[in-house]
């Protein structure tokens, strides 16, 4: 599969981007017009964090896309897409520090040793910013081979990721479970794609 | 009813009353879904009337009583509390009740009724979210009969001066405001005095996490929530949280010489 350079980079591509910001604005937007239900704050935490996994896991889809549609261009979507997953961490993090801690760094660093699901959850951000800061064509080139064995740690990341989640939920497993069978389906994918060949 | 329900009553706070509308719409009422906005939009399906409450255990009146009869001799009174959910967020409700002490009395507890244990309706067809195992059903609770006895402690019929939705567990629910939310059991079906301390719902389901007392404790942490703190729905900045929610003064006693870290 392919469509024209010109359909890919006009349409396609603005069109994901803009796609990738709508959550960024639901929640803006539902900030301002009070429209979150009863506990907004926590809403808007809980809200940029499903969508920083979600996004998360859109990156990881892309090779096994690209192998099922045989469609090479596809790639080209990948860092916007890695890149927006990080922003959503990172508003979700940064909703965690202020919205529940208002910044009180000793509370924070108690969450941290105390609460397993935190632990994660921040190792997980921490070993996701290297792969974002080196995301740009000058550092691609610069690391060279280094650059791929990196960005494997995507795949630990993720897994953080899931468990972060499943850890969080009081009683209800069912929406980590069900990120965690997509994940297993992307990852299982890479290992029956790299064991066929 | 309308005459007391004018009157302070002096538990109350006078704390700035939490929205009517937040109030009904968040709420953790896990036999309607484990969202806080599905019981709301469930909890419909809820028939309140005609209500039994089944009494049997230690007493001298056990039987199936009606909720009417059962309600007939009490005088309902406000009482505004403040209401601390063990996920970290409180509400301050004005509720519409009678002390639970009055009903005990009425039902004449034997020497052998050392707990009062507590049942919601175990209906899946009134109650969908009851077709998960996602806890054992129905839900039960549990208090010592000191804590049962005390004068705070309190079952439901209303908020607001209005009867209760079923949201919030209509049409009667306990509210026992020194402990955790999930304490304070709704739609009560059943009431049994025993001699053996029940297990409560949250207890079976997690005993590292719940405890049978769960009185509230800034300083017994949760492995998913710091206790410390705590949100008042409506409010953006976090107050402190304080032992057995602010209410010590009439409830401390009750646990004199108690380790409330290992009793937690």
């Amino acid at each position: 599969m392919k469509i024209s350079e010109n359909k890919f980079s006009r349409i396609l591509r603005p069109s994901l981007f803009a796609l990738l910001l709508l959550p960024a604005i639901y929640y803006a937007w539902g900030v301002w017009q009070d429209s979150l239900g009863a506990n907004p704050l926590e809403a808007v935490i809980r809200g940029l964090g499903d969508w920083g996994l979600r996004v998360l896991l859109l990156t990881l889809a892309i090779s096994p896309l690209r192998r099922l549609f045989n469609w090479p261009q596809l790639l080209r979507l990948r860092r916007m897409v890695g890149l927006y997953a990080y922003f959503y961490v990172v508003l979700h993090l940064f909703g965690y520090l202020w919205f529940d801690h208002f910044f009180d760094w000793e509370e924070i660093w108690f969450d941290i040793l105390e609460r397993p699901f935190i632990t994660v959850g921040m190792v997980a951000v921490i070993l996701l910013t290297p792969l974002a800061v080196t995301s740009t064509n000058g550092m691609i080139k610069r690391l060279g081979k280094k650059w791929k064995k990196l960005h494997m740690l995507i795949y630990p990341i993720s897994m953080l990721g899931v468990l972060h989640f499943w850890w969080m939920v009081k009683l209800d497993i069912t929406e980590p479970v069900i990120y965690a069978v997509i994940l297993a389906i992307l990852l299982g994918e890479r290992l029956f794609n790299k064991f066929s060949k | 009813i309308e005459a007391s329900a004018k009157t302070v009553s002096p538990y109350s706070t006078d704390e700035k009353l939490t929205d009517y509308k937040d109030i009904t719409t968040y709420c953790n009422f896990y036999e309607f879904g484990t969202g806080k906005e599905d019981p709301a939009k469930n909890a419909h399906t809820l028939v309140t009337s005609p209500w039994d409450v089944i009494v049997e255990g230690e007493c001298e009146k056990p039987g199936k009583y009606n909720l009417e009869d059962l309600l007939k001799p009490v005088s309902v009174e406000e009482r505004i509390y403040r209401f601390r959910c063990v996920e970290g967020w409180s509400m301050v409700i004005p509720w519409m009740g009678f002390p639970l002490a009055d009903l005990i009395k009425r039902m004449q507890p034997t020497s052998k009724a050392k707990y009062v244990y507590f049942e919601t309706l175990h209906d899946p067809k009134q109650m969908p979210g009851q077709r998960r195992a996602v806890l054992d059903w129905p839900y039960v609770e549990g208090l010592r009969m000191d804590e049962a006895m005390n004068p705070l402690t309190l079952m439901g019929t209303g908020i607001y001066g209005k009867d209760l939705l079923n949201q919030n567990g209509a049409p009667l629910r306990l509210v026992v405001p020194w402990k955790y939310g999930f304490k304070s059991i709704k739609s009560i079906a059943k009431i049994r005095f025993s001699e053996t301390q029940p297990v409560n719902s949250w207890q079976k389901a997690n005993e590292n996490e719940y405890g049978f007392f769960s009185n509230v404790n800034p300083d017994v942490s949760h492995p998913r929530w710091s206790q410390r703190r705590e949100r008042r729905i409506g409010e953006f900045r976090k107050i402190k949280t304080q032992l057995f929610n602010g209410y010590g003064e009439q409830v401390a006693s009750l646990y004199a010489g108690m380790d409330l870290k290992k009793n937690f």
